[in-house]
């Protein structure tokens, strides 16, 4: 936790005088029953009813400038609380972007989505106790405590015997709840889970008439939750009952050996009410402490998850002295692929088996190149190494000859267009979300990618034409639209490479030869990579990579695939054999 | 509507009539006892009159008392929590299990439409919430009117003139105090709303960071979470200021009040009408007060959003639920698989009429194929076959019956279903397998995992059968769910199927082999196969051509091309690469 100290120094002045004048309304606080002492001594007593009410303007005064200074505690606090959380979270915002796939498969997105919201809430809470009670709670504890031993030093024994015994008590209660809390919110977890499947499955759901097991499996988790916060609960109602009887049982132990002292003459009734009061003052702040302490073991959790994130360094860095500018770095010759592996090896983090070995091969600029295989046999893996969402386990991947470890990840993903295999849309217009590839693109560049991928015709229809508004992920367009505005958005970006990464499936074929055709004809000399299953897409490519199991068990053009390659054969034929025998 | 709410959660509430009886009463007793408390310590402090003049057997007994007194409220007011405790969660408890099964009564419609997002919060957010403002009520609210009515009495025995000051000065504390609290519920408000902004861009950008990374779209990201953040930020603190403003707001209202009390006893002192002894204890009573009514105007708070809670939670109780079980209702047990639809009319949505007049006749054993482009109701007519939803006109006969007559369940079992969407749930790969049949033994789950080609690569796993899925399966390929939900249906083999573009997300050499367990399963079996690929469907019987909610055309693949219509265009645009 002290480890993010360091972030709350901007609001140094905030964090120094907001407890400064916390401290200024307890004292002034603790001022008012002394006066008001004083208004029955020489006002009352001594018949003086001008003194009376000169004390009560004096009393009211000094209320008002408490709640004053208490005033400007809370808005030094809100000051400090937020714009710390504030900063944390566009810290960890920022840190969360720059890492890789390896951090963030690690982690796992609402993992970390968790840690920015919730987590940050806990620390700011945090923050604005410390301001508010960090100075208060000590100061009414130890000045309770001076000022009881100013009274009477021997009665003072039993302060210091209660208030361990205090501590043992709030230690007792807590080291049971922490680790009950955790289980509760296990089983509010899986309460969850159960909740959420059986949103998402309501149709399996149905189909297999499981209702009624669905109704006892939620009842289970329902009654274990409930069942688990009221076990919970028992544990932690022991400590306001504890405390009282702890105060007043200091207070009785008072009244008696209080009562020798008088007896003897060495001790007054008066000091003896005084004394009283103290105890109360004393263990009122020592109860505060108590919740105090349960808000820092929450933060403290909080703040290990949030430095988590600050102490990961991502896995794919920019090395210091990155080439900026590939074609400037080398010669590059007619003969040279523009993308090359060499030997690649790649491992996922945690993973026992490689997702791809022995790869090796070249393209050239200006190819069509098709990456085929089955579900699972590292297509996506491949492109995803290209363009550095992680980085290759053994062996290199160049382009025009520079190794792309060398490369600033911004300049070798500004040659990209990449057109994933979910097509995510952001919320916002269509216009909005095609300037993603190319933040200068003008109204006439929209229309020109719009035209290329075959969208132009959806769009019209739309009466605020590229003004259309996209809600999250898309979901007011259909798949096949929404493939269609991913893939403009990649080439409004003009790209020299050009990647699909199994992404026009849900295009009808006509659409997609069309597409296809549109952007070999707009953009020349672009490169493409073309993950597919599809043997129609990429039949006609420059060059097929047929994958399978992570390996490379075919290279070729289509016919010399045909005839060498059993694996392409067998995709091949999948795909045509039925037509053939139909048609 | 917001009284209506509170009815309708005061009713679950009673529902345990004795949990609150019980909190009732040692709200009382614990108070009581506490209320006394000073009293007796006074009786103490008396005692201790001075040198010589100490009364130590009076002393004993009230030391005594103290102990014995404290021990016993401590006792009361550690059962009041727990009591309470019991009853919000029991309350919740039963609250929540009424809603989730009215939830799983729902029609489908309902999932469909409503976010799940706000329906998880419902039944988890706003449960807590109500939860914790029964417990807050009942420890902090009901026990605080209890001390402040007390503590009046206790005053007003003692002088009623001056406890009037005490009775105008309360209402002004909680004026102010809903005076700042109006204010900060609007600026709460306005964080919520910011909130939610912000929560959905981190969700939209480090959900999707492989787009972002491609694009070179992080600085632009980052400048627009600042945008965002930096709001939240304006609104955060103003809400956190404005609502930090009510406790010294309070405690400045007592602590004049304690003053004027002050005064005012000191001047009737002054005219002799009060004794010094009965200003102190005015003041201490005076300051008994204050405490109650910080913690009630703090957790009013609390229940006022527990009361939007409960109305949010209310208002899904008010959905409508399906149609209801007729008495009369058949169960479905054999079945020869005689399928037909008679003139039946649906829409989602009522200005859109999407199936109208629908007809058709399946004898027992066919293979149905339904194609179309997206949006055309191809899942519509699943939808109604399945009764997920009803028919607006028109009847859907099973073997002569109609299935508006048959239960659900015993209609539902009857199909075996592959959807698109893959669902598995966390559990195990056996447990999902097993779904439709937890006794199912190893060899029959091995088996139909075999059917469906899943059986290589589950073996693959390091546990294999008893490896454990994450929520929704993530931890494997969309394919692989395919293949596990496949498995699931290949289990049961009910006398009917449905197929919903069941491989469309398995590559073609996998479909294949897949294709090949289907075609064994489909064997006398009436099938229903809605397909994008049409290399899937040639084989069917009859193919349904669908377009705009209509069949447009009707028969096998042959008749269908020589028709020369909309089906041979759909089938060459498909294929006219190739």
């Amino acid at each position: 936790m002290f480890k993010l100290i360091k972030y709350l120094k901007p609001y140094l002045k905030q964090v120094v005088l907001g407890p400064a004048f916390k401290l200024f309304e307890a004292i002034l606080e603790l001022t008012i029953p002394l006066l008001m002492a004083k208004l029955i001594d020489n006002g009352v007593k001594a018949n003086n009813p001008s003194y009376v009410y000169m004390m009560g303007g004096i009393m009211v005064a000094i209320a008002i400038t408490g709640a004053g200074s208490a005033y400007i505690c809370q808005y030094y606090a809100s000051i400090a609380s937020q714009g710390f959380g504030t900063s944390m979270r566009n810290l960890l915002f920022k840190k969360i972007q720059g890492y890789s796939f390896n951090e963030l498969d690690k982690i796992g997105t609402p993992s970390l989505i968790n840690r920015i919201t919730s987590d940050v809430n806990q620390l700011q809470l945090a923050v604005a106790m410390l301001i508010r009670l960090v100075v208060r709670v000590p100061f009414l504890c130890i000045g309770g405590l001076i000022m009881a031993m100013t009274i009477n030093l021997k009665l003072s024994v039993i302060l210091f015997i209660t208030m361990p015994l205090f501590a043992l008590v709030i230690y007792f209660i807590m080291s049971r709840t922490i680790p009950l809390y955790k289980t509760v919110q296990k089983k509010l977890d899986t309460l969850s889970v159960i909740i959420r499947e059986n949103l998402s499955g309501v149709r399996v759901i149905r189909a297999f008439a499981k209702l009624d097991k669905e109704r006892e499996r939620f009842s289970k988790g329902n009654r274990e939750y409930a069942d688990m916060s009221i076990s919970v609960g028992k544990v932690s109602a022991l400590l306001n009952p504890a405390t009282t009887v702890i105060v007043n049982f200091g207070v009785a132990t008072i009244l008696w050996f209080g009562g020798i002292q008088v007896y003897h003459g060495t001790m007054t009734q008066g000091e003896i009410i005084a004394y009283i009061n103290y105890i109360n003052l004393i263990l009122s702040a020592l109860i505060v402490l108590a919740n105090l302490v349960v808000t820092f073991t929450k933060a403290a959790a909080s703040a290990n998850r949030v430095n988590e994130i600050l102490e990961t360094q991502p896995s794919v860095l920019d090395r210091a002295g990155s080439i900026a500018d590939v074609q400037s770095a080398v010669n590059v010759s007619e003969e040279m692929p523009l993308i090359e592996f060499r030997n690649v090896r790649f491992t996922y983090d945690g993973a026992s088996e490689y997702a791809l070995k022995n790869i090796s091969f070249g393209i050239k600029s200006g190819q069509t190149v098709g990456i085929i295989g089955s579900t699972g046999s590292g297509k996506s893996t491949l492109v995803n190494l290209i363009a550095r969402f992680y980085d290759t386990t053994d062996g290199q991947i160049l382009i025009n000859g520079t190794d792309v470890k060398n490369m600033k990840q911004q300049n070798l993903r500004d040659k990209i267009g990449l057109v994933p295999q979910k097509s995510v849309l952001f919320s916002g217009t269509i216009e909005e979300n095609i300037k993603w590839g190319n933040e200068q693109a003008q109204e006439n560049d929209i229309y020109w990618a719009a035209e290329i991928v075959q969208a132009t015709e959806f769009i019209k229809q739309k009466p605020e034409g590229i003004e259309a508004h996209i809600s999250q992920g898309g979901a007011n367009l259909s798949g096949g639209q929404k493939q269609r505005l991913a893939i403009a958005r990649a080439v409004v970006k003009r790209p020299e490479i050009l990647i699909f990464d199994d992404s026009t499936s849900a295009l009808d074929y006509a659409t997609d030869a069309a597409l296809r055709r549109q952007i070999k004809d707009n953009l020349k000399g672009l490169t493409i990579i073309m993950v597919t299953q599809r043997v129609a897409a990429i039949r006609d490519a420059d060059l097929i990579v047929v994958l399978d199991d992570g390996e490379i068990v075919g290279i070729g053009r289509n016919e010399e695939l045909l005839k060498s390659c059993p694996v392409y054969q067998e995709i091949y034929y999948s795909q045509r054999k039925s037509e053939v025998a139909h048609t | 509507m917001k009284s209506d709410a509170v009815k309708r959660l005061g009713r679950y509430i009673l529902a345990n009539k004795p949990y609150l009886l019980g909190a009732v009463l040692f709200a009382a007793l614990s108070n009581i006892l506490m209320v006394a408390g000073p009293f007796i310590i006074g009786k103490g402090v008396d005692a201790i009159a001075g040198k010589e003049q100490v009364d130590f057997k009076s002393i004993l007994n009230i030391v005594i008392i103290i102990l014995i007194l404290y021990l016993v409220s401590a006792f009361f007011q550690w059962s009041l929590q727990v009591i309470t405790a019991v009853l919000s969660n029991r309350t919740v408890e039963r609250l929540r299990k009424d809603v989730f099964d009215h939830i799983l009564e729902m029609p489908l419609r309902f999932f469909d439409q409503k976010p799940h997002g706000d329906i998880m919060g419902r039944l988890t957010n706003d449960m807590e919430n109500i939860g914790e403002g029964i417990y807050q009520s009942v420890t902090q609210f009901f026990t605080g009117i209890i001390s402040i009515v007390g503590s009046l009495v206790f005053m007003f025995v003692l002088n009623p003139w001056i406890t009037l000051i005490v009775i105008v000065m309360t209402p002004v504390t909680f004026l102010i105090a809903s005076f700042i609290t109006r204010r900060s519920s609007k600026m709460f408000k306005e964080q919520s709303k910011v909130n939610g902004e912000l929560n959905g861009y981190i969700e939209e950008i480090i959900g999707n960071q492989k787009v972002v990374k491609a694009f070179n779209y992080e600085e632009r990201a980052q400048k627009k979470f600042e945008e965002i953040n930096g709001r939240l930020y304006k609104c955060g603190r103003w809400a956190q200021f404005y609502s930090s403003l009510v406790n010294p707001s309070t405690r400045l209202v007592n602590n004049i009040t304690y003053v004027l009390l002050g005064m005012t006893g000191g001047i009737a002192a002054l005219a002799g009408r009060l004794s010094i002894g009965y200003i102190s204890s005015f003041l201490t009573y005076s300051s008994y007060f204050s405490q109650p009514i910080n913690n009630v105007t703090s957790v009013t708070a609390q229940i006022q959003s527990a009361v939007a809670s409960a109305e949010r939670v209310f208002a899904v109780m008010d959905e409508e639920v399906e149609k209801q079980a007729d008495i009369n209702e058949i169960e479905l047990k054999r079945t020869n698989g005689n399928v037909r639809f008679d003139d039946v009319s649906f829409s989602y949505v009522q200005e859109k009429p999407l199936i109208q007049n629908f007809n058709l006749d399946v004898k027992e054993g066919q293979r149905i194929a339904i194609v179309g482009p997206t949006g055309s109701g191809k899942t519509t007519l699943v939808n109604l076959l399945m009764r997920f939803y009803e028919t607006d006109r028109g009847y859907i006969y099973i073997d002569d019956k109609s299935i508006s007559k048959i239960s659900k369940d015993s209609l539902r079992q009857s199909f075996g279903m592959v959807l698109q969407d893959t669902w598995l749930f966390a559990g195990t790969i056996r447990e999902n397998i097993a779904y439709g049949n937890p006794e199912a033994t190893d060899e029959e789950v091995k088996k139909a995992a075999t059917s469906a080609n899943a059986h290589s690569f589950i073996k693959r796993l390091p546990k294999g059968y008893e490896t454990e899925l994450t929520e929704g399966g993530s931890n494997l390929s969309q394919g692989q769910r395919q293949l596990l939900t496949i498995a699931r249906v290949m289990l049961v083999i009910p006398p009917m199927l449905i197929l919903d573009e069941a491989t469309s997300s398995v590559d073609t050499r996998t479909e294949l082999h897949i294709q090949k367990a289907f075609l064994k399963m489909m064997e006398g079996r009436t099938s229903f196969v809605i397909a994008h690929r049409l290399s899937t469907i040639k084989e069917a019987d009859v193919i349904l051509v669908m377009n705009n909610g209509r069949i447009v055309e009707q028969g096998s693949h042959k008749d269908l091309l020589k028709k020369n219509g909309f089906y041979k265009k759909l089938y060459l645009s498909q294929y006219e690469n190739t």
